[in-house]
């Protein structure tokens, strides 16, 4: 019976891929459910078994499927949806995946698959080494946070290793919430193993006997698919009380979050996974000396944990090698929105803005002008093209007051009125905010009235003004990132796109 | 979409003490609710209270700060539409205006037949394949008017 791999993947079934896979079933074909190779235009992308290698088929619908068998699917056959083997193709081949490199390939819910693509080296090779020796190799590496801040994951794990505690954990943080992202969830989905070995990895340097994983509840299918990794790394003694006969005892609980975007922020993820309201900390003290139940906690978002496999079983210097400033290693960059090529593009750090869009993403879908791209989720700056020289690059971006953020670009194309989108960053805010200060809490709402003011032409001089202001206020007096970084969209907007801010006054005045 | 379970406070207190020995318990027993009854039930309230030492006035805040967990019951299916960034740029906000007014309803309403709940979400994480939704859990791409009315009526 020949095998046929269908993406079990978001994107893949947002597309029809179940209807695809139950037609490739019917017909006696071996489905595979995988992760996504990241080509969110081709999804849903299918590969067949045959004599030479995978071949790639996509965007394959149900209704395709009687014609793609009858011209020789299995066989690889010519079919206009034929795409070749899939590291072939551009968009792939030009990528450097470390961190992604089985996602999309393998079974993610076979332990054995997972091993036999190489898993489980890195882990072995910490085991073997040993705490001080693991800590060295993630910090030599270069490896910094993917979560937003890029702080070094290695000298994070340090200041856990040496803080004195009865428990340690570590938590992944899957909460994902900025638009334009989806590293997090095709990682979980396609090779979930990755983010367990990278965590067991972390609780083998700092000592922890326990995770968790805390999934934003956007994500059914990725909670459904770590679901069924946990379920295996248990039974194949990856997890439990003797970690692959290691003599550590480490296990992973999972843990949804409730549609609250602060909770991405990890003081206010520890006291969700506490069973609190999720409002932010005051810090000191770090999570990584007092963290969840006040226990030193390592909390690294997912990327993070899953590029440590690669690093421990490759070298720290194999990571290093690649990148860009300080910026070292790869990136999943998430190309969305108005793009193309949309979809998961890992490369090393370095490549300009308008490499990205118009290069790797092909410019937008709608075929009109590229006209504002925002970086970094919602939190982050809107770049003009005239800016698109910029590098991608934490300290490269940050010089041009924006942010890399998780790495999601979203590409608006020429019909976008940025007064508009301004106006959304202040909505966005007011919605999502904690509560705690109050620049950020009232601050949003009356940001929110004077955008308003603006969009329909009123005191336009004198409410930009206002706007300024407010975000000055809001930069300086809020406790975390959300307050504190919503003027980057908005500022940028204002002077990038001052044009947009200069409406004439409505005529129901 | 699995109907929701009428209110039995049985099953509630078995529900509450599947999970009470958990670390941080209060989450997972609010979806456990959620999952079963379609909604965090009042009368569920002290209950909870009760098992995890805590006072009403703190569970419901913990209830009222998370968007997800709902007061009342939902309608037969749950249209969840994303509002975020990536979507508006492929027009994510006209396709919302034609789903609302061929429901008549606005965000966080029930149609009047009780068929079809519609709320906002910020994000999927299906922004390559914008605009997006999730439909009872099954996610939906490239989303347009025509198509997305389609896909309703064969739900309903
Ligand atoms: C408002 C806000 C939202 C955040 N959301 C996320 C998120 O969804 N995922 C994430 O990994 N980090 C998020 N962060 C960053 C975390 O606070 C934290 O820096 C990160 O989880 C640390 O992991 P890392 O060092 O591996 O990046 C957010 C921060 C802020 C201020
Ligand atoms: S800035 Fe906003 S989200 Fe952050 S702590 Fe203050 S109120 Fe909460
Ligand atoms: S912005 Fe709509 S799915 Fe991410």
């Amino acid at each position: 019976m020949s095998r046929v791999f269908v993406p079990r993947d978001a994107f893949a079934l947002a597309l029809g891929a179940d209807a695809v896979a139950a037609a490739l079933a019917r017909a006696g074909f071996a489905v595979v459910r995988t992760g996504s190779r990241g080509m969110a235009w081709l999804e849903p992308m299918i590969e067949a078994e045959t004599p030479s290698g995978r071949i790639a088929y996509g965007p394959v619908r149900a209704g395709d499927v009687a014609g793609l068998i009858a011209a020789g699917l299995a066989t690889g056959g010519t079919h206009p949806l034929r795409l070749g083997r899939a590291e072939e193709i551009p968009f792939l081949a030009a990528q450097t995946r470390f961190t992604f490199a089985r996602c999309g390939v393998v079974d993610p819910a076979s332990l054995d698959d997972y091993r036999a693509h190489g898993g489980l080296r890195g882990l072995a090779r910490a085991l073997e080494i040993g705490p001080v020796a693991t800590i060295a190799e993630v910090t030599t590496s270069g490896l910094r946070g993917r979560g937003g801040a890029g702080f070094p994951t290695g000298i994070k794990w340090k200041t856990v290793a040496d803080a004195a505690g009865d428990r340690k954990y570590i938590v992944a943080n899957a909460d994902e919430g900025d638009s334009g992202t989806f590293a997090d969830r095709m990682l979980m989905e396609g090779d979930p193993f990755a983010l367990i070995e990278g965590m067991a990895i972390a609780a083998v340097a700092v000592g922890a006997s326990k995770g968790y994983v805390y999934t934003r509840s956007e994500y059914p299918h990725a909670i459904a698919a770590f679901a069924r990794a946990l379920a295996a790394a248990r039974a194949g003694g990856l997890l439990g009380a003797d970690m692959l006969g290691s003599g550590i005892g480490f296990d992973i609980e999972q843990r949804v979050g409730a549609g609250a975007y602060i909770c991405g922020e990890e003081t206010s993820l520890l006291d969700s996974l506490e069973g609190k309201r999720g409002q932010v900390r005051a810090k000191p003290p770090l999570p990584a000396i007092k963290g969840l139940f006040g226990r030193p906690t390592v909390v690294n978002n997912v990327i993070s944990l899953a590029s440590v496999p690669f690093i421990l079983a490759e070298g720290a210097r194999a990571y290093h090698d690649v990148g860009f400033g300080r910026s070292r290693g790869t990136m999943p960059i998430q190309l969305a929105g108005n793009i193309r090529h949309g979809g998961l593009f890992e490369a090393g750090f370095g490549l300009t803005l308008g490499e990205i869009v118009h290069d790797i993403g092909g410019g937008t879908a709608s075929g009109r002008k590229v006209r504002a791209v925002q970086v970094g989720g919602p939190l982050g700056a809107y770049f003009p093209e005239a800016l698109f020289d910029t590098p991608f690059d934490y300290e490269a971006f940050a010089a041009k007051d924006g942010l890399i953020g998780h790495g999601g670009v979203v590409v608006f194309d020429d019909t976008v009125d940025m007064a508009r989108q301004a106006r959304f960053a202040m909505e966005f805010c007011a919605a999502e905010s904690c509560g705690k200060c109050t620049p950020c809490r009232i601050g949003s709402v009356r940001g929110m009235e004077v955008m308003e003011q603006i969009l329909a032409g009123r005191d336009v001089d004198a409410n930009l003004q206002l706007i300024r202001d407010l975000c000055e206020t809001m930069k300086f007096g809020s406790l975390c990132a959300l307050g504190g970084f919503i003027p980057y969209p908005v500022l940028s907007a204002l002077t990038h796109f001052p044009e947009d801010f200069r409406r004439p006054a409505l005529a129901a005045e | 979409m699995e109907p929701a379970a009428p209110w039995s406070p049985e099953r509630a207190a078995s529900i509450i003490s599947a999970h009470v020995g958990e670390e941080g318990a209060l989450l997972p027993i609010l979806h456990a609710l959620q999952e079963a009854f379609g909604h965090i039930p009042r009368a569920a309230v002290p209950l909870v209270a009760e098992a995890l030492n805590l006072t009403r006035a703190e569970v419901h805040g913990v209830v009222s700060f998370y968007h997800e967990f709902r007061a009342t019951p939902p309608g037969r299916h749950v249209l969840r539409l994303c509002r975020a960034e990536a979507c508006q740029a492929m027009g994510a906000e006209a396709v919302h205006d034609a789903v609302h007014r061929r429901l008549g309803v606005g965000w966080h309403e029930t149609t009047a037949d009780g068929a079809v709940t519609v709320e906002p979400v910020f994000c999927l994480g299906l922004c390559a394949v914008a605009p997006s939704g999730m439909l009872d859990g099954a996610p939906l791409g490239r989303l347009d008017a025509a198509g997305l009315a389609a896909t309703l009526d064969l739900a309903r």
